[in-house]
């Protein structure tokens, strides 16, 4: 099957007075429809400039797409002028925020919100917006989704307000869903729910889905692939299942072992990866992963490593794995 | 909203009586009374007549007997009469009032037609030249004393275009009542505009960069139905709140612009009447003054409120 969502040699960056901040670089990944891709990495790797790039909602100036392509069902958007991206926006491609307290219009009730999406890019009447916003709220497991539509967004609860995001970027079926860290504002139980839902949809609408996320657990729950993204580039890609049974990225190695697992005995210190991200408008020429790096050797500090296939189905970008 | 509505009420009475007690006390602070002034302009100088123009008003009475007098009077619709022309205060005041409720309504509609669409301007194309002569043009007008803005106005339009927008009781044309009332509108409500176009400014930065601006465009909508559908609503709630103290300052810039350009509004009136500490006269338009700007307040709390739910549905 063709994958729907083709992103290739994505670059970003952004003009400051420090210099140029090279969010994301030569990112490339894809995702078939009614799959799910993770993209891991810690704070401040470009995971949500990753997602802004695909729906060109990077804040311009400062930031830019320098190079690139994102293909949605054979449509490269970047090629797309401002009308037409537009027209994309929702309706192909959809996002979903962190932050669900602030991420919905206070003054505007959430069913307004949802129907304003449908009569956008959908030629029907308000009427039938309307209707399609309560069909969506009670799609996502809202109850009471008549009275809930007429609510604003104070009146709910986060893990509400996140399924009414959610309803809200489904409206239209798009044909990928980028969610960024749609859960971590969210508490444990309400964490679960609304990733079961998002899988569900995903299954029923065939909705292929982005989950942006740092939390670890939540990926080998929910993802069927991922890749892990270090310093604005992609280091480490394969199937969640080979990715955690067996790392090749002294990152992401470093990652699982800083998880902590259940029976470990008392005493067991989790490991962490010492030392702190590099600055991203400063990186070092060789692997920006070198510096904290074990297992780093002379050429670490040289060249950039490119990906490399390990295995069928798995690619990681070190010299020394 | 009943309750809250009842209780801004009750507030409202509390801060008329407040201002009653103030000016009424203010007032005999000042040094120098009605029979003063008859005496020392007329050059008359038999103490016993004095004496007896005092007794005539009252003026010997007890303070708390004075303010009774006025309070129960302006209860029972009695604002007493004027001591300089000696009519019934309300006759002297009625004719005044539409003329200063004209202008202080066109200044106030002026200050918000031009300060919000050029605070929204200045914030949308933040940081190019149109926003730093926007920002340029309202510093100055905050800055410019309205007395000096009026008698540039009137240079100009004398200089320029040869005539003067003089007050006429029956203007002609809509133009010349246009003319008549809108230029003095407008100066009084210049600094107001620059205040409400850098605050709309401001606020609307502020909301530019919140996370539902993004979910606006996110979901395809284009650049003009962000700003206006979501970016905009949100950003006019602190500008209603500044609406109302304006209200205020403007009684303020009106005194002096009706002086300047020679209209005989309530505003000009009453600083003729404190010359003469005409009592009843200065008391009552005061009062007079203070209920419009307490009601403006609460007509723009009550607004407020139909504009964000947040507060709505709370009270
Ligand atoms: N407006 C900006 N100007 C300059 N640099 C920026 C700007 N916005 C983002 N960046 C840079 O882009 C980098 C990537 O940020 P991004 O938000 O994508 O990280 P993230 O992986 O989503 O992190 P988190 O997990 O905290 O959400 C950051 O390190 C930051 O320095
Ligand atoms: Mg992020």
């Amino acid at each position: 099957m063709a994958p729907v969502l083709e992103v290739s040699g994505l670059s970003t960056v952004f003009h400051t007075r420090a210099g140029i901040v090279r969010a994301v670089q030569d990112v490339s990944f894809s995702v078939e429809a009614g799959e799910t891709l993770a993209i891991v990495g810690e704070s401040g790797c470009g995971k949500t400039m990753t997602a802004l790039s695909l729906m060109r909602l990077i804040p311009s100036p400062p930031g830019e797409i320098t190079a690139g392509s994102v293909k949605v069902a054979g449509t490269d958007l970047l090629k797309l002028d401002e009308p037409g991206m537009r027209k994309m926006r929702g309706s192909q491609i959809a996002m979903i925020f962190q932050e669900p307290m602030t991420a919905l219009n206070p003054l505007l009730t959430v069913g307004r919100q949802i129907a304003e999406m449908v009569s956008l890019h959908e030629n029907v009447s308000r009427r039938a917006a309307n209707a399609r916003a309560v069909e969506m709220l009670h799609h996502v497991r809202i109850p009471a989704p008549e009275r809930r539509a007429r609510e604003y967004p104070h009146q709910m609860s986060g893990g509400m307000r996140q399924r009414a995001m959610i309803a809200m970027a489904l409206a239209c079926r798009p044909k990928v869903l980028i969610a960024d860290e749609p859960t971590t504002a969210l508490d444990v139980t309400i964490q679960a729910q609304v990733l079961d839902l998002i899988g569900d949809l995903r299954k029923e609408l065939g909705t292929a889905v982005v989950l942006i996320t740092h939390d670890l657990g939540v990926v080998a729950e929910t993802a069927d692939r991922m890749i892990v993204m270090y310093a604005g580039r992609k280091v480490e890609e394969g199937t969640t299942k080979d990715l955690f049974a067996d790392p090749s990225h002294p990152y992401l190695q470093g990652l699982l072992a800083s998880i902590p697992k259940f029976g470990a005995g008392e005493g067991t210190r989790l490991r962490e990866i010492p030392g702190i991200v590099p600055a991203l408008n400063n990186l070092p020429k060789g692997c920006a992963f070198a510096p904290r790096c074990s297992a780093a050797v002379a050429k670490c500090q040289e060249a950039i490593p490119p990906l490399e296939t390990k295995r069928p189905g798995h690619a990681a970008a070190c010299w020394v794995t | 909203m009943i309750q809250y509505t009842l209780r801004r009420l009750g507030l409202m009475v509390v801060t008329l009586f407040g201002v009653s007690v103030a000016i009424f006390l203010l007032l005999r602070i000042v040094p120098g009374n009605i029979a003063d002034i008859l005496f020392d302009s007329a050059g008359l100088i038999d103490p016993a007549e004095k004496q007896q123009i005092i007794k005539d008003l009252g003026l010997d009475l007890p303070l708390v007997t004075q303010y009774t007098h006025w309070i129960v009077g302006l209860a029972h619709g009695d604002l007493g009469y004027s001591y300089v022309s000696e009519k019934p205060v309300l006759d002297e005041i009625l004719p005044r009032i539409p003329i200063t409720a004209r202008l202080a309504g066109l200044a106030l509609l002026f200050a918000i037609c031009t300060g919000v669409p050029f605070g929204v301007i200045s914030a949308v194309r933040q940081n190019t030249w149109l926003d730093y002569m926007l920002r340029l043009m309202s510093l100055a007008a905050l800055s410019m004393p309205s007395f000096w803005l009026g008698l540039l106005v009137l240079m100009a339009f004398v200089n320029w275009l040869g005539l003067l927008p003089i007050y006429d009781k029956a203007p002609a044309t809509w133009g010349a009542a246009l003319l008549m009332y809108g230029v003095p509108a407008a100066t009084v409500g210049l600094r107001s505009s620059a205040l409400i176009m850098r605050l709309t400014r401001s606020s609307m930065l502020e909301v530019l960069r919140q996370d539902y601006v993004r979910t606006a465009r996110s979901k395809g909508l284009s650049e003009p139905a962000v700003t206006f559908t979501h970016a905009l609503r949100n950003a006019v709630l602190p500008v209603i709140t500044v609406i109302g103290i304006e209200t205020a300052f403007l009684f303020g810039g009106l005194i002096v612009t009706e002086t300047v350009f020679n209209i005989p509004g309530v505003a000009r009136f009453l600083v003729e009447a404190i010359r003469w500490r005409d009592y009843p006269m200065v008391q009552n338009l005061v009062m007079f003054i203070a209920i419009i700007v307490v009601t403006v307040n609460l007509i723009v709390d009550l607004a407020y409120m139909f504009v964000d739910p947040r507060i709505r549905l709370r009270t």
